[in-house]
């Protein structure tokens, strides 16, 4: 069984080496003379305002977060799907009870607007985004 | 030659689980961390445990650590790619936590644990594994949905802005 | 690697400096860091004495529950630490000390 993981390494050493292979030789071969200009974002046209490292949006977050948590249905889900066969029906039943119960937070994420990228038509949300201000604004 | 990769893995996890502890800038802290995952999921398939070491890196290094950079990115107004961090009272936690490490190891060491038997090698796991949370720990696996179910509202709507 | 202690000693240092990290930092995500690592810590023992001591499963299914723990765990923590950093623009835990401002 062991062995079969050594292949599996030597794989990935070989894909790491491939990999690096054209970093080390860009950096022998590759002429060396950095100038200001040449590290700019640019080299010719815009000048760059600010920084490039800017502060994420928190509904990246969110997407994330979903994410694991079906992330860890799959872990579990794959345990089922390897022994269905050996113990019935019963199991389906059991697995679907866990769906279900993980769906009503997918189903609460997306009646709560998480899921949307644009926020403008947030029927239960508060905020600057609501129902409530949006017909408001039209009606004004 | 396995036994040579083993010590490799072994202080691969020790001194990138250091820079964890001791480094200073948070975005190598978060890279040294995904060594740690990696070089734990080799110690599983040292130890047999195939369908965890797949867990390990689906779950830790796949989510778990992406959940982390994004804290960092998020609660870091960035002005330079250096993130600093800094540390508190170091000297009475490093007395402190050499204290833990050595009543650790002289209480779990000496001890003979194994006895005469020699280790299980488990030729594959995920459908014992299967069989066991289908059967014995039912209940727990049910439960464990009520538990993610939770995680997840709770986690959205504290991040949600207007709450 | 065919040794119980070669583990156990891992297990003990992970822990340790994930112990540390606890207890010195400042930053929450940093702190959150340690936590998975004592969690790691925690896993690697409870496979290493299932193979070496009890030679059965159930030390792996616990290790799999372990994992979902912890993701739940640092999806739940980190969406506080990010309210704590909308409230205060900093996420140092030790002046994080008033319930109200």
């Amino acid at each position: 069984m062991q062995e079969h993981y050594g292949i599996a390494l030597a794989f990935g050493a070989v894909a790491f080496l491939l990999m690096y292979m054209g970093f080390i030789i860009q950096k022998l071969i590759a002429p060396n003379n950095k100038t200001e200009l040449k590290m700019d974002t640019y080299e010719c046209g815009e000048e760059p305002e600010g920084d490039g490292w800017l502060q994420f949006n928190i509904r990246f977050y969110v997407v994330a977060l979903i994410f694991i948590i079906f992330d860890i249905e799959v872990v579990f889900l794959f345990l089922w799907a390897v022994v269905f066969k050996e113990l019935g029906f019963l199991t389906f039943v059991e697995v679907f009870v866990f769906m279900a119960i993980l769906i009503v937070g997918l189903a609460y994420a997306w009646v709560k607007g998480d899921l949307d990228w644009v926020k403008m038509k947030l029927k239960y949300g508060t905020g600057r985004y609501s129902a409530a201000r949006l017909h408001e604004a039209e009606t004004k | 030659m396995a036994d040579f990769i083993f010590w490799i893995i072994w202080a691969l996890i020790v001194a990138s689980a250091a820079l964890v502890a001791f480094g200073n800038n948070l975005i190598h802290s978060v890279f040294a961390l995904m060594g740690t995952f990696l070089g734990v999921a080799g110690i599983y398939i040292f130890l047999n445990a195939d369908f965890l070491a797949v867990t390990q890196i689906v779950v830790y290094v796949g989510g778990i650590l992406v959940l982390l950079v994004f804290g960092i990115m998020l609660t870091n107004k960035i002005s330079s790619a250096q993130i600093s961090q800094s540390s508190v009272q170091k000297w009475l936690g490093l007395i402190v936590v050499l204290g833990v490490l050595t009543i650790i190891l002289t209480a779990v060491l000496p001890h003979d644990w194994v006895g005469s038997i020699t280790p299980m090698a488990f030729n594959e796991t995920v459908a014992g594994i299967g069989k066991l949370l289908f059967t014995e720990y039912l209940i727990l696996f049910e439960i464990a949905s009520v538990l993610l179910l939770g995680a997840l509202i709770g986690a959205a709507t504290l991040a949600r802005k207007e709450l | 690697m065919d040794q119980l202690n070669s583990y156990l000693i891992l297990s003990a240092i992970l822990f340790s400096l994930g112990l540390y990290t606890v207890v010195t930092r400042r930053n929450a995500v940093a702190i959150l860091m340690g936590v998975e690592l004592i969690l790691n810590a925690a896993n690697i023992n409870f496979v290493a004495f299932s193979k070496f001591v009890t030679h059965s499963l159930d030390g792996h299914l616990i290790s799999v529950f372990i994992i979902m723990l912890a993701a739940a765990e640092a999806a739940v923590a980190l969406a506080i630490v990010l309210n704590l950093y909308n409230d205060r623009r900093h996420i140092n835990v030790d002046e994080a000390n008033a319930l109200k401002q």
